[in-house]
C-alpha cells in the first residue's frame, strides 16, 4: 500500500494490485489481437491493426470492425463485469461461494432473457431489459429468504442453490414450450456464448461498465468496512444497510447486464476474484484487479473455444465451466475441511 | 463527570427485554468491567452502549447527547467497540486491517492522510505489533490477533473503547497480556474503557469500577474491593465462595467453595458464610 498525497487529497494504492491489473490487461489485449486475426479466414496482424487504424478495405473493415471486434470487446466487457460483480458479492459475504453465478443471479437473468427470447425472439432489445429485471428480482428473493438478523454467507449459499434449482427448472420448462429453432438459439445463449455478438451488445456492456464500475469503485470504501462484519462496520460508519444495498445493486446490475450481453457465462465471477487475490499474494485484491483477470479469462477462454475444435466453435461458457469447475470442487473440499467456504 | 451513561435503558431482541430499566454511569477515564453469569445481558448492554442495538425504551447518553441522535461518523470518532468475535477477510494484512479503523476520520477525497499514517503506526506500536504489520492475520496466534483488533480500535482514536470479552479463547498468560495492554491504554492515554469479562478475579484485579449484572439488572457496582463479596458472588452467580484479598495485589480474590472437602486432608477453608 503506497500513500499518494496531493494537497488536501490523499489516498492509498495497492501497488501489487495495480501491477497485476496492468499485466492482465496487456495479456488480454495481446490475446484480443490474436483473436482478431483468426476466424473463417486468417488475416495477418499487421492488416488487422491497419484496418483498426481506419485504413482497411471495405471488406476488411466489415470483417474486423463489424464482425470480430464486437465479439472481442463483449468478451472483455462481460469478463470484467462478471468478475467485479463476483468480487463484490464474495467480499460482502466473506465467502467465495457467494458469487452471482452460484447463488442464482445469473440464472435469474437467464430465465427472464429466455422468456424474452421465446416471446419476442433473439433480435429484440428486450433481452437486456428482461435480464436486468430478472436478476434484480432474483437477488431480491435471495436477500429476503436469506435475511435473518443480518446476512450470513452460508445461508446465502444454501438459499442461492435452492433459487438456482427453481429458476433452472422454469427455464427448462420454457424451452420445452418453444419451437425447435427458438429453443436451439436460447440454449446456445444459455451456455454463455460470444458467437454473433454485434455492436449493440458491445455498446450495452460498455455503458454498463461506464456507469457501474465507477459506482463500484466509489463503494469500495464502504466495502472495506462491510467485509469486517456488520458490528464493526456499524461501529466505524453508523448505518450499513444503505451502502450494502447499493453495493448489492451494483453487483446485480453488472452480473445481470453481462448475462444480457453474452448469456450466463459460468465460473468467471467465482474464479476471477480468487485468482486476482492469489496473484497479489493472498491479500485482498481490489475490484479492478479482479475485473482485469475476468476480462483475461473470458477472452482467453473464447479463443480456446473457437480454436480447440475448429472449425466447430464451442460456446465460451463451456470452456469457462471446464476450467472453473475443478476450482469449485477444490473450494468445496476445503470448505468441508475448515467448515467455511474457502 | 461521567461521559457515558444510560437512563432507564431497556434492551432486547424480541418482546422480552434482556436489559430492563437500567440506569448506569460509566466513570470517565477509568476501566469499567461488566461481569455476570452467562446470558445475564452483559454483552447486550455493551451493544446498547455502542448503538449496535437500539433501545426499546430509555436512552444512552454520550457527553449528554442522546447517541440515537448522533450521526454515524460523530459517534464513531468518540466511541469504539470491539465485538466478541470480529471477522476479517482471508489474507488481509495487519496494517491494512488496522488502517480500516481510520474510516470515521476519512472522506472520499481524504483516504489516507499523514495523520492516518501516524495514528496507525502509533496504534501498532502501542499494542506491540509493529513487526507484524506486513503479516497476514491468518498466520498470527490468538493473542497476537487480539492485539491487532485492539490496535484497530485504537486507530479509530475514540476516547471511549468498549471491548466485548477480549480475552475469550486465550490462555491465561495471553489473557493477562491483553488486560495489561488495556490497563496501559487507560493509564497512558486516558482512554475510558468498558470491558465485559468472564473471569471475576481478573475483573477484580483490573477494574476501577465493577458492574455486576443479573437478569439484565444491576446487582452491585462500585470499586471491586467493596463490591466483590461472597454475598455478591452468591447473588450474581449462585455460587458459594470465600473472598480473600489477593496476596499479590490486594484486590478481592474469589475462591469458590468446594462441594465437599477432598478426602485426604481436611478442609482448610473457613466455614463462615459472609
Amino acid at each position: 500500500m503506497k500513500p499518494i498525497r496531493i494537497g488536501p487529497f490523499s489516498t492509498r494504492v495497492d501497488v501489487a494490485s495495480i501491477v497485476v491489473s496492468v499485466i492482465a490487461w496487456v495479456v488480454t489485449l495481446v490475446i484480443a489481437a490474436i483473436s482478431l486475426t483468426l476466424g473463417d479466414y486468417e488475416i495477418p496482424l499487421a492488416k488487422v491493426l491497419n484496418t483498426l487504424a481506419g485504413n482497411g478495405s471495405l471488406i476488411m473493415t466489415d470483417v474486423v470492425v463489424n464482425n470480430r471486434l464486437p465479439r472481442v470487446l463483449v468478451g472483455m466487457g462481460v469478463g470484467a463485469a462478471f468478475a467485479i460483480s463476483g468480487a463484490i458479492f464474495q467480499r460482502l459475504a466473506r465467502n467465495p461461494l457467494v458469487s452471482p453465478d452460484l447463488i442464482g443471479i445469473n440464472a435469474g437473468a437467464a430465465l427472464a432473457a429466455v422468456l424474452m427470447i421465446t416471446v419476442f425472439g433473439t433480435a429484440a432489445g428486450w433481452i437486456p431489459a428482461g435480464a436486468l429485471i430478472g436478476s434484480l428480482l432474483t437477488a431480491t428473493c435471495i436477500y429476503l429468504l436469506a435475511y435473518k438478523k443480518g446476512i450470513a454467507g452460508y445461508r446465502l449459499v444454501l438459499v442461492g442453490i435452492g433459487i438456482t434449482a427453481i429458476v433452472g427448472s422454469i427455464t427448462a420448462y420454457l424451452l420445452t414450450l418453444a419451437d425447435i429453432y427458438t429453443a436451439k438459439s436460447a440454449s446456445m445463449w444459455l451456455a454463455g456464448s460470444l458467437a454473433g455478438r454485434s455492436w449493440p451488445h458491445a455498446i450495452l456492456i460498455g455503458i454498463t461498465l461506464l456507469v457501474l464500475v465507477p459506482a463500484a469503485v466509489a463503494g469500495s470504501r464502504q466495502l472495506r468496512l462491510l467485509e469486517l462484519g456488520d458490528d464493526l462496520a456499524r461501529t466505524l460508519a453508523g448505518r450499513v444497510e444503505l451502502s450494502r444495498g447499493l453495493l448489492i445493486a451494483v453487483g446485480v446490475g453488472l452480473a445481470g447486464l453481462a448475462t444480457a450481453a453474452a448469456g450466463p457465462i459460468g465460473f468467471v465471477a467465482l474464479v476471477a476474484p480468487q485468482l486476482a487475490r492469489r496473484l497479489v499474494a493472498e491479500r485482498v485484491a481490489g475490484l479492478l484487479a479482479a475485473g482485469a483477470i475476468g476480462a483475461l479469462l473470458v477472452v482467453a477462454s473464447d479463443l480456446l473455444a473457437r480454436e480447440i475444435f475448429a472449425p466447430t466453435a464451442l460456446p465460451v461458457g463451456v470452456v469457462t465451466a471446464f476450467l472453473g469447475a475443478p476450482y469449485l470442487l477444490i473450494l468445496m473440499a476445503r470448505a468441508n475441511r475448515v467448515g467455511r467456504g474457502g | 463527570m461521567p461521559v457515558l451513561r444510560t437512563e432507564n435503558l431497556r434492551l432486547g431482541y424480541d418482546a422480552i427485554p434482556v436489559v430492563s430499566d437500567l440506569s448506569v454511569e460509566i466513570p470517565s477515564g477509568r476501566i469499567t468491567v461488566i461481569v455476570g453469569a452467562n446470558a445475564c445481558g452483559k454483552s447486550t448492554l455493551l451493544r446498547g452502549l455502542a448503538r449496535l442495538l437500539g433501545p426499546q425504551s430509555g436512552a444512552v447518553y454520550l457527553d449528554d447527547a442522546d447517541i440515537a441522535r448522533l450521526s454515524g461518523s460523530t459517534l464513531a470518532t468518540k466511541l469504539g467497540m470491539l465485538p466478541q468475535q470480529p471477522v476479517a477477510p482471508d489474507g488481509i494484512t495487519v496494517s491494512d486491517l488496522v488502517g480500516r479503523g481510520r474510516h470515521p476520520h476519512q472522506r472520499w477525497f481524504r483516504q489516507w492522510s499523514a495523520e492516518d499514517e501516524y495514528v496507525v503506526t502509533a496504534a501498532l506500536e502501542a499494542t506491540g505489533i509493529s513487526d507484524l504489520a506486513d503479516r497476514s492475520l491468518d498466520q498470527l496466534s490468538g493473542g497476537q490477533r487480539q492485539r491487532v483488533w485492539i490496535a484497530l480500535a485504537l486507530a479509530q482514536d475514540a476516547e471511549t473503547m468498549l471491548l466485548d470479552e477480549p480475552t475469550t479463547f486465550l490462555d491465561l498468560a495471553h489473557q493477562l497480556e491483553i488486560l495489561d495492554l488495556v490497563h496501559d491504554l487507560n493509564r497512558d492515554r486516558g482512554k475510558t474503557v468498558v470491558l465485559v469479562l468472564h473471569d471475576l478475579n481478573l475483573a477484580a484485579r483490573y477494574a476501577d469500577h465493577l458492574i455486576a449484572l443479573k437478569a439484565g439488572k444491576i446487582v452491585a457496582q462500585g470499586n471491586p474491593t467493596e463490591v466483590v463479596t461472597a454475598a455478591m458472588v452468591q447473588a450474581v452467580f449462585g455460587l458459594a465462595s470465600h473472598v480473600i484479598p489477593d496476596p499479590l495485589t490486594g484486590t478481592p480474590l474469589v475462591l469458590p467453595r468446594p462441594r465437599r472437602p477432598r478426602r485426604s486432608e481436611g478442609s482448610a477453608v473457613p466455614t463462615d458464610r459472609t
